[in-house]
């Protein structure tokens, strides 16, 4: 029997149901597992995704022709069935579940298992193939608990305040902003945001997502009034002239890259958080083994190791090709 | 080793130099002495001799994490630090173990004791016991090299706070060859008398290279001599003995035994700056020649006459037990004329002549025949100069000759360690020998960090070949590789080997057809070689 996805130049391919997933090419119809860049491309001819994902996906791409779907609800599509289920990685994002002729197929985007207080978590589907990343898919990243983590960042901040030094905290502006905003302590002092953040923020809240108060900073702000505060800024942010107002500042990125020191000494930053938006070796081999598949499709990432791995425990894995980014440890998305 | 845990996160969790000083003069204040002086050791250089084979470390930390171990050669290039690749490999650590620093390093001395089963049981229960940063640091003194982004200069300026002690002061004394092991923290810091050990070497005063001579001022400020081309050394005259130290802090003195006879020349208590060099028939060898001579413990006799070595001297230091620092450069350049006249035209030691000249058009002159005397350019002192320590900006220059160049292209690259894990830094060149690339050399640095993320993207995205950490990519990007020197080397395919090669620029203009070719480099070969 034919494979019930493909890999084609354009995308993960779906023949008999003819649409693609997260496609890289323009495509008459893209289904969509979450709002970042590099899975949610402009210039399709029709998109579908989660409800919870639809806003950010206007506010990126503009006017598109965008059908919603909630978690759970099966679609047919030419015969075939769809359905979305939660990735945990942020805000809306899904795995996509693709059902035909008995065979079911899951293309889970970008995923991780653990729950961040803010993506509806992880949800294992079960599946005979399944299209897995494997941007940390090495044995040495192992994540700091959700809690830890917190502490961590709010023992920085608060330090940081009492001493009125700037907390410039650099990460993406979707998903992770938003997670450690629900994580941070918003007692400690003002929280200041860079605008690309912001304009998801305002988003986020839009949908419901409780958020603590933030200020954009604007060339009016008068940031004398605010030292001590969390800034919340992009990677391309941190080194710009934009972040050189906030002085004195003690600075800080939050990306499963800083658990390797070398990285974290690269970015020249006073400190490293460990959080990640993808899952760490072991939220990896867990969720391939809670989907029962048998078939393991391996993408962006440490792929030529992770698939070694996987096949050495008994999965037939090999590894796929695509133009996902996954966690870039140098320039953001 | 709780506290000399903190101590490392606090420096490790940020970039600024003064909170780097702070967070070490606190350290110096509290822990015990043993501990303070395994620091101070640690942080200069002196680590505990390494006496558990890496392969071993590797074998047994994938067994402890029941993964298999070509897994962990895999992460090793990924983490870039062998220490850190085997800390976060092993399960996260549940221990709370409180034992000092020195427990831990003696723990090391017994384990090295035992046969590899119980070094074996050893290390695992070191692994299982302690808390995760101390089991990182433990890690660290068992693959060696501790580095951890704090210089030596750094930890002596903390050193000095926390002892209200003069940074220059302590910086002498923490010269030479102790350890932990041969002196104590009463005796090495807070003892008065920085000659109590008679080999102790003053720190090495170093130049940086100067931009533009015309800014210098007048010519007649300047005392001017070539800058040799060998290794920097200092002799030491004391106690009827003598010691040579090289620029690195090593011991060198039994490697150059001719020396030795300097004992029968020169007063004792006499300290000189020099060049080390290959010298024959009054002239200077090339580098090459001295080369033979570096590494090399014991020195065979033919070896002797085919490189004997002298010492060029530059600069006295101390005279008569007295230390002469502070006195200017040409006081002290006229005693040292003087006190190398008693010695005979036989004696190693030779001093070196001040280049004379009028204008710095005229030493622009004289700096381009530094190559056909085997010098690397030419040295400016300020005639008023003390000797200072370290390296500062103002007194001292070196005006360098320009560098040879080739332009060649890039055929494989590696990921870079440490700070460059994860960024393709290290890179294999290749020129022309007719229709074929001969690979000649390997370069990792003069990029500045935007190009090393420009091209780690390209070659991730043009990888055409993996050998492990090795990737071969498409001969197309052109680099222009500049060195200071090139010799025959029958181990190499392209039978030359490059003296310090790096990367001087990026070449976006040249297409790879337009690189030089293996017959340029033979060229350069028989010229300078």
């Amino acid at each position: 029997m034919a494979d019930l996805l493909t890999f084609t130049p354009n995308g993960i391919y779906c023949e008999a149901g003819d649409f693609y997933i997260d496609p890289w090419r323009p495509v008459a119809r893209a289904l969509i597992t979450h709002g970042h860049a590099d899975h949610a491309r402009p210039d399709m001819g029709a998109y579908m995704a989660t409800t919870s994902a639809a806003p950010v996906m206007r506010h990126r791409l503009g006017d598109i022709r965008l059908d919603t779907v909630n978690y759970g609800d099966v679609t047919s599509i030419n015969g075939v069935n769809v359905s979305y289920h939660p990735a945990g990685h942020v805000p809306g994002s899904a795995q996509i579940r693709v059902e035909h002729k008995g065979q079911v197929w899951v293309a889970s985007g970008d995923y991780k298992t653990v729950d961040d207080g803010l993506s509806e978590p992880f949800e294992p589907v079960p599946c005979h193939a399944f299209i897995t990343e494997s941007t940390f898919g090495l044995p040495v990243f192992n994540w700091t608990p959700q809690d830890v983590l917190a502490d961590q960042i709010n023992a920085w901040w608060a330090e940081n305040a009492a001493n009125g030094v700037y907390s410039l905290l650099s990460c993406y502006a979707l998903g992770k902003a938003q997670r450690l905003l629900r994580a941070v302590n918003p007692d400690i002092g003002t929280i200041l945001t860079h605008g690309a953040i912001e304009a998801t923020n305002q988003i986020m809240r839009g949908q419901g997502i409780a958020l603590p108060d933030t200020t954009l900073v604007t060339p009016e702000l008068d940031l004398k009034a605010h030292k001590g505060a969390l800034v919340l800024a992009t990677p391309s942010a941190l080194n710009s002239t934009w972040a050189r107002r906030f002085k004195p500042a003690s600075s800080a990125f939050a990306s499963g890259w800083m658990a390797l020191r070398g990285v974290r000494r690269r970015r020249a930053a006073d400190r490293g958080f460990i959080m990640s938006d993808h899952a760490d070796w072991n939220g990896l081999n867990n969720a391939i083994k809670q989907t029962g598949a048998e078939r393991i499709f391996v993408t962006h990432g440490y792929t030529s190791v992770f698939s070694r791995w996987l096949s050495e425990q008994g999965y037939d894995a090999q590894i796929v090709q695509t133009e996902f980014d996954g966690e870039a440890d140098e320039d953001g998305q | 080793m709780k506290d000399f845990a903190a101590l490392f996160t606090a420096l490790d969790q940020t970039t600024k130099t003064s909170f780097k000083v702070a967070a070490m003069a606190s350290y110096f204040r509290t822990a015990s002495d043993q501990d303070k002086l395994w620091c101070i050791a640690l942080f200069s250089g002196r680590r505990p001799r390494r006496v558990i084979m890496t392969t071993l470390l590797r074998e047994w930390a994938a067994e402890r994490a029941g993964l298999p171990l070509w897994l962990f050669e895999e992460c090793y290039p990924i983490v870039g630090d062998l220490a850190e690749t085997i800390n976060l490999f092993l399960p996260p650590s549940t221990g709370d173990e409180e034992r000092p620093l020195t427990y831990w390093i003696n723990e090391l001395k017994r384990l090295s004791s035992l046969d590899d089963d119980g070094r074996k049981t050893g290390i695992l229960n070191a692994w299982k016991i302690l808390p995760q940063t101390q089991r990182f640091l433990f890690i660290k003194l068992l693959t060696g090299g501790f580095r951890i982004g704090v210089s030596q200069k750094l930890m002596t300026r903390a050193l000095a706070k926390a002892t209200k002690q003069d940074e220059a002061v302590l910086t002498h004394k923490l010269m030479g060859n102790w350890t932990p092991e041969t002196t104590t923290w009463a005796d090495l810091i807070e003892a008065d008398d920085p000659t109590a050990d008679l080999s102790r070497p003053y720190p090495f005063y170093l130049a940086y290279g100067v931009e533009d001579v015309n800014q210098l001022g007048p010519t007649t400020d300047w005392f001017i001599d070539r800058k040799w081309d060998g290794i920097r050394g200092q002799l030491i005259l004391r106690g009827g003995e003598h010691h040579l130290w090289s620029r690195g802090e090593d011991l060198i003195t039994d490697r150059f035994p001719e020396l030795a006879q300097l004992r029968d020349y020169l007063p004792d208590g006499t300290v000189i700056d020099g060049e080390i060099l290959a010298f024959q028939d009054e002239k200077p060898l090339s580098f090459n020649t001295l080369q033979k001579r570096i590494g090399r413990k014991t020195v065979p006799k033919k070896l002797l006459t085919q490189a004997p070595v002298i010492l060029m001297a530059y600069d006295l230091l101390e005279l008569d037990g007295k230390d002469i620092r502070d006195q200017t450069l040409e006081i002290r350049r006229n005693l040292l004329e003087k006190l190398l006249k008693s010695a005979p035209t036989s004696a190693p030691i030779r001093l070196s002549s001040e280049v004379t000249g009028s204008s710095w058009d005229d030493f622009a002159r004289e700096r381009a025949k530094s190559r056909d005397l085997n010098a690397e350019g030419l040295m400016l002192k300020r005639r008023d100069s003390r000797y200072l320590s370290g390296r500062k900006k103002g007194d001292w220059w070196k005006w360098k000759i320009d560098p040879l160049t080739v332009d060649a292209v890039m055929i494989y690259a590696q990921a870079g360690s440490g700070r460059r894990a994860n960024l393709f830094t290290d890179f294999t060149f290749a020129v022309k020998n007719g229709n074929d690339l001969v690979p000649f050399t390997k370069a990792y640095s003069g990029l500045t960090d935007d190009e090393f993320r420009q091209i780690t993207t390209w070659v991730k995205r043009n990888t055409l070949q993996r050998f492990g950490p090795v990737r071969s990519v498409p001969a197309e990007h052109v680099f222009e590789i500049a060195f200071e020197g090139i010799q025959a080397s029958p181990r190499h395919k392209s039978g030359i080997a490059l003296r310090f090669p790096r990367m001087l620029r990026w070449r976006h203009d040249k297409p790879a057809d337009e690189i030089n070719t293996l017959d340029d480099l033979k060229d350069m070969l028989r010229t300078y070689g």
